[in-house]
């Protein structure tokens, strides 16, 4: 069994309001050092499989065709093995 | 030839009614409720993908819709050059499923949209919009996420191509930055396929095809579609 964290995150030439939204709360709150902000998404889940060459094809798998957009999005991910129990 | 339309509908589609009532009752076109579990379009000849909030818009928006098993056939149906259009969400499940290119994205201002806009056609589809080329538009959006967004490339084939058919614009055509709602790249509002018989928008035309709405100007695509096929 196989642990996956993946983190999705918008391409850097993108535009992210919601980033941008952020950092302009940290201004707010006077933390002016605050600066280049990004709103990224982190998935986590559990593959069932005890060889990491395969959790590995299917982790990828998973991010190129669902959980990111190819087109706005760079995606990466670590493999943590587990015990079944 | 009445042309048979298929509305699409999703959980979370809520739109569908919508352009169902347009189409049947306005425009007086054969058309059917089309379950997204369906394997068949049920010889529909034009596909609509209407607007509201597939799956909740969960992950991204359209990207859980795009693997309906309805949604293989649609792709069929436009590989082989069926007529398919999406609307607002539809036209976001049509990107997440490589129908058509680029993609929409959180709007600039990070609001929810609701209000009447211009666009402006600007390119020739003998499909969607036959002898309206230049003309302007009032149609409604309602979008959080229709911040329409392609690279570099991607842009120039689209012009290449003539594929840009809609974009925002101000009351008398003036292609500019305040008549952009969301932050579109060069205030797209609606694209075509390469082969042109895919259409994805914004704006909700089925929304305006009533006169007793006070503004039926959503009607000329119908029109054109059902002029285009019975014309081929």
């Amino acid at each position: 069994m196989f642990k996956v964290k993946a983190i999705i995150k918008r391409r850097k030439s993108i535009l992210d309001p919601q980033g941008k939204a952020a950092e302009q709360g940290a201004k707010l709150l006077g933390l002016n050092g605050v600066n280049s902000v990004r709103v990224d998404k982190m998935i986590d889940f559990m593959i069932n499989s005890n060889d990491s060459d395969e959790a590995g094809k299917i982790a990828d798998e998973f991010c190129v065709k669902l959980l990111s957009n190819p087109i706005m999005e760079d995606y990466e991910f670590t493999l943590e093995k587990v015990n079944e129990s | 030839m009445n042309p048979k339309f298929g509305v699409v509908v999703f959980p979370g589609s809520n739109c569908d009614h919508d352009a169902y009532y347009s189409l049947k009752k306005n425009l007086g076109f054969d058309t059917q409720f089309l379950w997204h579990k369906n394997h068949s379009i049920n010889n529909s000849d034009v596909i609509i993908l209407p607007g509201g909030f597939s799956y909740g818009d969960y992950l991204r928006s359209g990207a859980i819709a795009k693997l309906s098993p309805l949604m293989n056939e649609v792709r069929e149906f436009a590989e082989k050059g069926g007529i398919v259009i999406g609307i607002c969400n539809g036209f976001q499940i049509l990107c997440e499923s490589n129908l058509l290119p680029g993609a929409l994205i959180k709007n600039k201002s990070l609001k929810f949209v609701c209000k009447d806009v211009y666009v402006k056609v600007t390119n020739e589809s003998k499909v969607f919009s036959s002898g309206v080329k230049g003309e302007v538009f009032k149609i409604p959006i309602a979008h959080g996420e229709g911040n329409y967004f392609i690279e570099e490339n991607g842009l120039n084939e689209l012009k290449q191509n003539s594929q840009i058919l809609f974009q925002y614009c101000d009351k008398n055509g003036n292609i500019t930055e305040a008549s952009n709602p969301n932050g579109s790249v060069e205030n797209i509002a609606g694209i075509m396929s390469k082969k042109g018989n895919v259409l994805g928008m914004m704006p909700h035309p089925e929304r305006v095809c009533s006169d007793i709405l006070g503004n039926s100007s959503g009607k000329f695509i119908f029109n054109s579609i059902k002029f285009y096929l019975k014309n081929i």
